[in-house]
C-alpha cells in the first residue's frame, strides 16, 4: 500500500534571473512502513523533495499524492490541516517550541488535533518513555542536549499518529553517540510503531541503517535502492 | 495551553517585553495625569460655578433666566419647596431673591449683586459662612449684610460701616436702604468677589418689595450625575407652563461650551501622546514579528492553523497592554488621590494673572472611573489595530519563505 506517490514531479525556482531546477521529473512510490533515506550532495533536491512531499510546497509540474490524498493543488490552508492529520515533520535544528517543556511540545500537536486531555497526557509520556527521556518531561528543551531534543523532535512528530514522517537531516547537529540512538529509536519506532520514515541525509550512518536509499542528482533521482540494514536493531 | 504559550511567550525576551510594558505604563501615567488635571479643573470649574453660586438646577419663574429681572419672580411656595426636597438626591432647595443695586460708601458707588438668602439653607449650598473673613455671619432676622471682599476693597468699607443700597423694586418700585455690614466673605471667583451682597430673604423681599415673591429656588444635589433625573421629576411635578426648571449645563452655557472647545485640545494632546507611544509599540511589534518569522513557520509546517497563531500573537499583546495599564493606573493612582485631596495652589503674580480670568488660580486633580477605563480602552484599542500587522504577516506567511529566509 503506497503512502507516497509522486509523478513526474518538477520544482523551477524563478527568483533569480536564470531559473533554478531544483527538481527535474521525479517520480516515487514509497510504501507504509518504509525506512527511506534520499540522499545526495548538497543543492541536489533534498530538502524541496521533503518540502514537496509534506505539503510545505507546491510543485511547478507533476503531481503528488500522500495518503491517497492529491496534494497537488491543495490550497494553502487546506495543507495545513493536512499536514496536520498526517505528516510528522522532524527538523535539522529540532525546532521545538522554547517555552513550552518538553511534554507539553509533544502534546502541542495533539492539542491541534483536539485530542483530550488524557490522550495528549498519556501519549505524550508514552512517547518521551519510549524515547528514554521521560525523565526530562517537565524540563525546557534549552535544558536539554541536542540529542535529547532531537528525540523530543521525533516525539513530536510521531505524537499525532502520522502517516508519514519526513525528516530534514535529522542527525546533522548531532554527535555520534546521539546520532545512534535516535537512529536506534527511529528504527523501533518504524518496526513497532509501522511508522513509515522518510528522511534526507549526507550521514553515511543514517544511510546504512536505510531500508531503501534513493540518490538524487541534480534534481533527478540516479538511484533508487532497497537494501538490508547494516546494523539492524 | 494557548494561554500558558502567550504568556511564556512574553518572557521569552523579557527585555524587550519589558520596555513594551514599560512604556505602555508611561503612557497611561502620563494620560491619566494631564486628563486627571484636566476633568479636575472642569470639575472645579463646575462646583465653583454651582457650588459657590447657582446650585446644580434652579427653578424660577419662565422667562426669568432670559429676563433677569424682580418683575419675573416667583410665588414663594412653601409647599413645592418641601415637595422638591422630597426628591431623592436632592440635598436641600435654597430659596433666594435676587437683584442688582448701586452700593455706595462716601463717595464710591459700585453695581452690585444682591442675593436675599435663607443663612442657613445658602450655606449648605454655597458653605458661605466658611468664606467668612471678618465680622459675623448672618442670621434670618437680622437687618445687615455681608459683602463680598473684593466689592469691601473698592468701597473702602468695613466690618460696622453701613452700605447705602439703591435700585428698582417690585414693579417699578424704588428700592433704596442702608444696612451695616456685618461681615466680609471672599470668594475664590474674582466676579463673585468684586460685586456680591447678602442679606437675610426677608430683608430683600422687604428691599426690593417682593414680600412673598422668589426669584429663584437653587438646588444642592448629592451627585453631579442625578441632576437630569432630578430635573425630569421636579418637570413632571410642577406647571412648565409657570415655572422653567434649568439643570447646570443651561444655567452656565459659556462654561459648557468653555469645557467642551478646552476639551478638544486636551483630546488631541491626549491622541498625540498616545501616537508616540504607538509608534514605540509598534517598533517592538515589527522586531517581535521579524524575530519570530522562522518560528511561525515551524508552528505552521507542524500543523498549527494561521488563525490560531493570530490568536496567540493578539492575546500576547492584550496581556502585555493589561500588564502595562494596570501598571499605569497602579502608579497614578496614588499620586492622583495625594493631588486630588492636595490641589496644587499657584501665588502672586502667576495666581492673579489667572484670577483675572475669573478662574481659581490652581491645579486640580479628578479621580473620575472613566479616567481610567478611558486610558484602558485606548491603550487596548491601540494594542489591537497595532496587533494588525503581525496578523497581516502571519496570514502572508508561506512556511518554506519563513523558515528559508530567517
Amino acid at each position: 500500500m503506497s503512502v507516497i506517490k509522486t509523478e513526474n514531479v518538477t520544482k523551477t525556482y524563478n527568483q533569480t534571473k536564470v531559473p533554478v531546477h531544483a527538481l527535474n521529473g521525479v517520480n516515487l512510490t514509497i510504501e507504509k512502513g518504509e525506512f527511506t533515506a534520499i540522499v545526495g550532495p548538497s543543492g541536489c533536491g533534498k530538502t524541496t523533495l521533503l518540502n514537496i512531499l509534506g505539503g510545505l510546497d507546491h510543485p511547478t509540474e507533476g503531481r503528488v499524492e500522500v495518503a491517497d490524498i492529491n496534494i497537488t493543488d491543495m490550497s494553502d490552508g487546506k495543507l495545513i490541516d493536512f499536514r496536520l492529520q498526517n505528516i510528522g515533520f522532524v527538523f535539522q535544528a529540532y525546532n521545538l517550541i522554547p517555552v513550552l517543556t518538553n511534554k507539553e511540545n509533544v502534546e502541542f500537536i495533539m492539542l491541534l488535533q483536539k485530542k483530550d486531555k488524557k490522550t495528549r497526557d498519556d501519549r505524550a509520556m508514552d512517547l518521551l518513555n519510549q524515547m528514554g527521556i521521560a525523565d526530562k518531561a517537565d524540563q525546557r528543551p534549552s535544558e536539554l542536549s541536542g540529542g535529547q531534543q532531537q528525540r523530543v523532535a521525533v516525539a513530536r512528530a510521531l505524537a499525532s499518529k502520522p502517516k508519514v514522517i519526513l525528516a530534514d537531516e535529522p542527525t546533522a547537529n548531532l554527535d555520534s553517540k546521539s546520532t545512534a540512538t535516535l537512529l536506534d529509536i527511529m528504527a523501533r519506532m518504524n518496526a513497532e510503531e509501522n511508522a513509515t520514515f522518510v528522511f534526507s541525509t549526507h550521514d553515511q550512518r543514517v544511510i546504512d541503517k536505510a531500508k531503501r536509499v534513493i540518490t538524487l542528482e541534480d534534481g533527478v533521482v540516479i538511484s533508487d535502492v532497497v537494501c538490508t540494514p547494516k546494523n539492524p536493531n | 495551553m494557548y494561554i500558558i504559550l502567550a504568556w511564556r511567550n512574553i518572557w521569552r525576551n523579557k527585555r524587550r517585553s519589558i520596555i513594551t510594558i514599560a512604556s505602555i505604563t508611561f503612557a497611561v501615567f502620563l494620560a491619566s495625569f494631564m486628563r486627571s488635571m484636566q476633568l479636575g479643573s472642569y470639575e472645579r470649574m463646575i462646583e465653583n460655578a454651582a457650588g459657590f453660586y447657582t446650585g446644580y438646577i434652579q427653578v424660577h419663574q419662565n422667562g426669568y433666566w432670559n429676563e433677569k429681572t424682580i418683575d419675573n419672580s416667583m410665588v414663594q411656595d412653601q409647599v413645592l419647596i418641601e415637595k422638591i426636597e422630597s426628591i431623592k438626591g436632592v440635598n436641600v432647595a435654597v430659596p433666594r431673591v435676587e437683584s442688582f443695586v448701586l452700593a455706595s460708601f462716601g463717595i464710591k458707588t459700585k453695581g452690585s449683586l444682591v442675593m436675599g438668602i435663607d443663612p442657613n439653607k445658602e450655606n449648605a449650598l454655597t458653605r458661605l459662612k466658611n468664606k467668612l473673613v471678618d465680622g459675623e455671619f448672618l442670621k434670618t432676622n437680622d437687618k445687615s449684610v455681608l459683602v463680598a471682599e473684593g466689592l469691601a476693597e473698592y468701597l473702602k468699607v468695613g466690618v460696622g460701616d453701613s452700605l447705602v443700597m439703591i435700585g428698582q423694586g417690585y414693579h417699578g418700585s424704588n428700592a433704596a436702604g442702608i444696612y451695616p455690614i456685618k461681615g466680609i466673605v471672599k470668594f475664590p471667583v474674582p466676579d463673585q468677589n468684586n460685586q456680591t451682597v447678602y442679606m437675610p430673604l426677608k430683608e430683600a423681599q422687604w428691599l426690593f418689595d417682593v414680600d412673598g415673591r422668589l426669584t429663584s429656588i437653587a438646588l444642592v444635589v448629592d451627585k453631579v450625575q442625578m441632576v437630569d433625573r432630578i430635573v425630569t421629576e421636579i418637570s413632571s411635578e410642577v406647571d412648565t407652563e409657570k415655572l422653567e426648571i434649568m439643570g447646570w449645563r443651561d444655567l452656565m452655557p459659556d462654561l459648557v461650551q468653555g469645557i467642551e472647545i478646552d476639551n478638544v485640545s486636551g483630546r488631541i494632546m491626549l491622541w498625540i501622546l498616545y501616537s508616540v507611544i504607538g509608534f514605540g509599540m509598534f517598533g517592538t511589534f515589527m522586531m517581535m514579528t521579524a524575530e519570530r518569522m522562522y518560528e511561525f513557520g515551524v508552528m505552521m509546517s507542524v500543523g498549527m492553523k494561521r488563525i490560531i497563531m493570530q490568536w496567540i500573537i493578539v492575546l500576547e499583546m492584550a496581556m502585555m497592554a493589561t500588564i502595562g495599564v494596570l501598571a499605569g493606573i497602579g502608579i497614578s493612582l496614588p499620586f492622583l488621590i495625594y493631588y486630588h485631596n492636595n490641589p496644587i495652589m499657584l501665588t502672586g503674580e502667576a495666581a492673579a494673572a489667572i484670577e483675572n480670568f475669573g478662574i481659581e488660580a490652581g491645579y486640580f486633580f479628578s479621580l473620575q472611573a472613566s479616567l481610567f477605563y478611558n486610558q484602558a480602552w485606548a491603550i487596548f484599542f491601540m494594542a489591537i489595530v497595532l496587533g494588525f500587522y503581525p496578523i497581516y504577516v502571519i496570514q502572508r506567511l508561506k512556511p518554506v519563505e519563513a523558515m528559508r529566509e530567517a
